[in-house]
């Protein structure tokens, strides 16, 4: 007898069917949560906030409400009308003695040089009354700021209050891309000789990429020799790269700097082989951090190569030249191709390592060697301008992904470390 | 010895933190300043006498000048430093947004003992410290006088310091082109100045070697890297004091004042001014000049002093002469602007 099945039976097992795949998509769920947490922790919410802080621009809009209500309308070409200008006493009153006056100085200082002292020239004067301690008219107040300082009847002082009347703003985008927003909002080049951002991120992607090539020059023959050693003296060779590479970064710069220097050892006995008579200049500038940065850089090159030639069959090489090959070509099309992984991997470790460098450029490099890192820790720590750091530091973070995508797209291979 | 010092008065202060304001009114003073070897001078002159002649114990603290930590204490009321040593451009910043005490003067002292400089709304000078011409007597036999010696190239062949930015050189660079101390800002105020500056830095580009840590300077000279370098004073003497051969061109330095202020609410204001009141006084401003080479704000103290220990002194009547006060209030308007274009200006 076959057992039908009723339409109320289709229905419960479907049922239990979904329930049970709820369970396991459940029990899947919770076993990827803690991955899911951590990228979400230090991943996706650093960057979000990075980019939040790249485009933020609250000062104004927190500061001066009411000064923005009153320019509403305003043209940017006539002066601005009696009441803007109370408003403008208004909220700077309020402002004054508070952190905000100092943030809000800062930030208008960024789009006119003077406009911070110019803000507490006038904070210091605030709140505005009549000699006989009475509210003055509108009218007035308009008198007394130009009277502290004349630059309240200048315009582009009212449009640099005007144009900030957003939350966000693209300005320290623009900025890191040597642009900016004239009066009218159209986006324009900065005048030339003010700005070199974009000098910086092609020095910085190209000492990368030379820097790339030079540990792959160094390292791939290095990687290839260990492979032919015997295994006890294989892992004395290892042993040779990884204790410089556990050795803190500073210490290499600083060995660097003593081989380095003028009198140092290494144009010392230059000169005393006869092959220069007088010392070369091989620190403070280019030379010097392509030399520190490849060393530093090595092992990351090595490393990947060598665990990936570790595992290709010297067979395969062995029967090429055996059918006739010349070593060389069985070298190159047999073997080579094989280690294509370990050379990948270990460029894009080391471009992307060396794009974030900026202790060594900045130690041994010259004013025209230093890389964009060294701007970002320069606003974040010394002008304490963050959100030009996050700006910067997010356009190296696109320019690096765009890198990535284009390696993909020739390379035809994900990442793949090893 | 010091460094245990330092550990138990950061500990004791962070359980003073700890502990809350309830209490904060009956701690002891503390005094926060940069360490090192001007905390050492500052030691000896200012605090051990002072807990000598109060009885009273003084807590040091070394910090790195960092305002956030003072901000955070104004702004959660729970003040635990009293008075703390702070750089130019952090006093102006610090007074305009609040963090710092206004000063009853009559509490610090005669306003007419002090050099000009040192008086300010929120902070009273500590010492005066310079950045001036440095060069290694053993290199160059012939002594340079003056910035136009340091851009003369063909008279002094060689690698020349600057520190990496725009602050100072460019006053050196206009002082070099003929521009007299006094009119430096002046000149510097006009965009035409600020062009002629950079115009000035390009002749001597070439040769320039860029630092940026204080220390670096006395260790290029000594090894040769460079001949002539910008140097701040007190690296010099310190290299000098270790028997190296450099010298300091006084002639058109630029000095600069580190202060004195009493963040806002702090419940020890009383015996902060009258620390400060202490430190600013003839005896310790002398005792204090003698540890370390950098000027006294006390025009009696520098009246007083031998004129060995005046030979070595930023604002010695001598080395002051000809020397150049930084417009800190023309950097904190013009420094973001003027460095981002001395960047580009470097990178070309």
């Amino acid at each position: 007898m076959t057992a039908t099945i009723t339409n109320n039976d289709a229905h419960a097992i479907r049922h239990a069917m979904r329930a049970a795949e709820r369970k396991r998509k459940w029990r899947a769920f919770f076993l990827v949560a803690p991955l899911a947490l951590f990228l979400l922790v230090i991943f996706v919410i650093p960057i979000g906030a990075l980019l939040q802080r790249a485009v933020e621009n609250p000062e104004v809009i927190a500061t001066l409400p009411k000064t923005l209500e009153t320019l509403k309308g305003w043209d940017g070409s006539t002066a601005p009308s009696d009441a803007a200008y109370a408003a403008l006493a208004a909220d700077l009153g309020k402002a004054k003695g508070s952190s905000a006056a100092g943030g809000l100085a800062r930030r208008l200082n960024y789009e006119i040089p003077g406009y911070r002292s110019l803000i507490f020239k006038t904070i210091r004067r605030m709140p505005l009354t009549g000699p006989d301690g009475k509210t003055l008219s509108d009218a007035d107040i308009r008198t007394r700021l130009i009277q502290i300082d004349k630059h309240w009847s200048e315009l582009p002082f009212w449009q640099a209050i005007a144009s900030n009347n957003t939350a966000y703003s693209p300005y320290y985008l623009l900025a890191s891309l040597d642009l900016k927003q004239n009066a009218k909002g159209d986006i324009v080049r900065a005048p030339a000789g003010t700005s070199a951002f974009l000098d910086i991120f092609g020095r910085t992607f190209l000492i990368s990429a030379v820097v790339t090539i030079l540990t792959l020059i160094l390292g791939f023959p290095l990687a290839y020799w260990i492979t032919t050693l015997s295994k006890r003296r294989a892992n004395l060779v290892i042993i040779c790269i990884l204790i410089p590479f556990w050795t803190s970064v500073l210490v290499r710069i600083a060995a660097w700097i003593v081989l380095l220097q003028r009198q140092g050892l290494v144009n010392k006995a230059l000169i005393s082989t006869g092959i220069t008579d007088a010392p070369i200049a091989l620190l403070f500038n280019r030379v010097g951090v392509y030399i520190a940065m490849t060393h530093i850089l090595l092992p990351f090159m090595i490393l990947p190569i060598f665990s990936v030639m570790q595992s290709v069959p010297n067979t395969c090489q062995r029967a090429a030249i055996s059918l006739g090959s010349h070593p060389f070509a069985a070298f190159w099309r047999v073997y080579v191709p094989q280690t294509y992984p370990g050379i990948g991997a270990g460029t894009l470790l080391v471009f992307i390592i060396a794009i974030g460098y900026y202790i060594t450029p900045a130690l041994l490099g010259g004013a025209s060697d230093q890389m964009i890192s060294y701007y970002v820790a320069y606003f974040t720590n010394q002008t304490i301008n963050w959100g030009m750091a996050s700006a910067l530091g997010f356009i190296l973070l696109i320019g690096t992904l765009l890198l990535y995508s284009l390696y993909r797209r020739l390379s035809g291979r994900e990442l793949g470390l090893g | 010895m010091n460094t245990h010092k330092i550990l138990c008065a950061l500990s004791l202060a962070s359980a003073m933190m700890a502990l809350g304001s309830g209490v904060a009114s009956a701690r002891d003073l503390t005094v926060v300043n940069f360490g090192g070897a001007n905390g050492d001078a500052q030691d000896a002159a200012f605090i051990k006498p002072l807990e000598k002649q109060t009885g009273k114990k003084i807590i040091t603290v070394a910090y790195n000048g960092e305002q956030a930590k003072v901000k955070a204490m104004v702004e959660t009321h729970n003040v635990v430093w009293d008075a703390v040593e702070v750089e130019t451009g952090d006093l102006g910043r610090g007074c305009d947004e609040g963090l710092y005490e206004k000063l009853d003067w009559s509490k610090i002292g005669n306003k007419a003992d002090y050099v000009p400089e040192a008086i300010r709304d929120c902070g009273v000078g500590a010492f005066v410290w310079s950045t001036a011409l440095a060069y290694n007597a053993k290199t160059l036999k012939t002594a340079p006088k003056s910035w136009a010696d340091f851009w003369d190239v063909k008279k002094f062949p060689g690698k020349r310091g600057m520190r990496k930015g725009a602050h100072y050189n460019l006053e050196f660079a206009l002082m070099a082109d003929g521009v007299a101390p006094k009119d430096v800002y002046k000149v510097l105020s006009t965009p035409e100045g600020v062009d002629r500056a950079f115009k000035k830095l390009d002749q001597l580009k070439p040769n320039i070697q860029w630092w940026e840590a204080g220390a670096q300077p006395p260790q290029m000279l000594a090894a040769g890297d460079v001949v002539m370098s910008t140097a701040y004073n007190g690296r010099i003497d310190a290299a000098q004091r270790e028997g190296q051969p450099l010298q300091v061109v006084w002639n058109q330095s630029i000095y600069d004042l580190d202060y004195w202020v009493i963040p806002t609410g702090t419940p020890n204001k009383a015996a902060a001014e009258k620390f400060i009141s202490f430190a600013t006084s003839t005896g310790p401003q002398i005792a204090y000049a003698q540890h370390i080479a950098y000027g006294p704000v006390n025009k009696q103290a520098i009246g007083k002093l031998d004129s060995k220990t005046l030979a070595n002194l930023p604002n010695s009547p001598e080395n002051g002469k000809n020397a150049l006060f930084s417009d800190n209030s023309f950097w904190t308007d013009h420094g973001e602007e003027l460095d981002q274009r001395f960047t580009a200006w470097a990178a070309r």
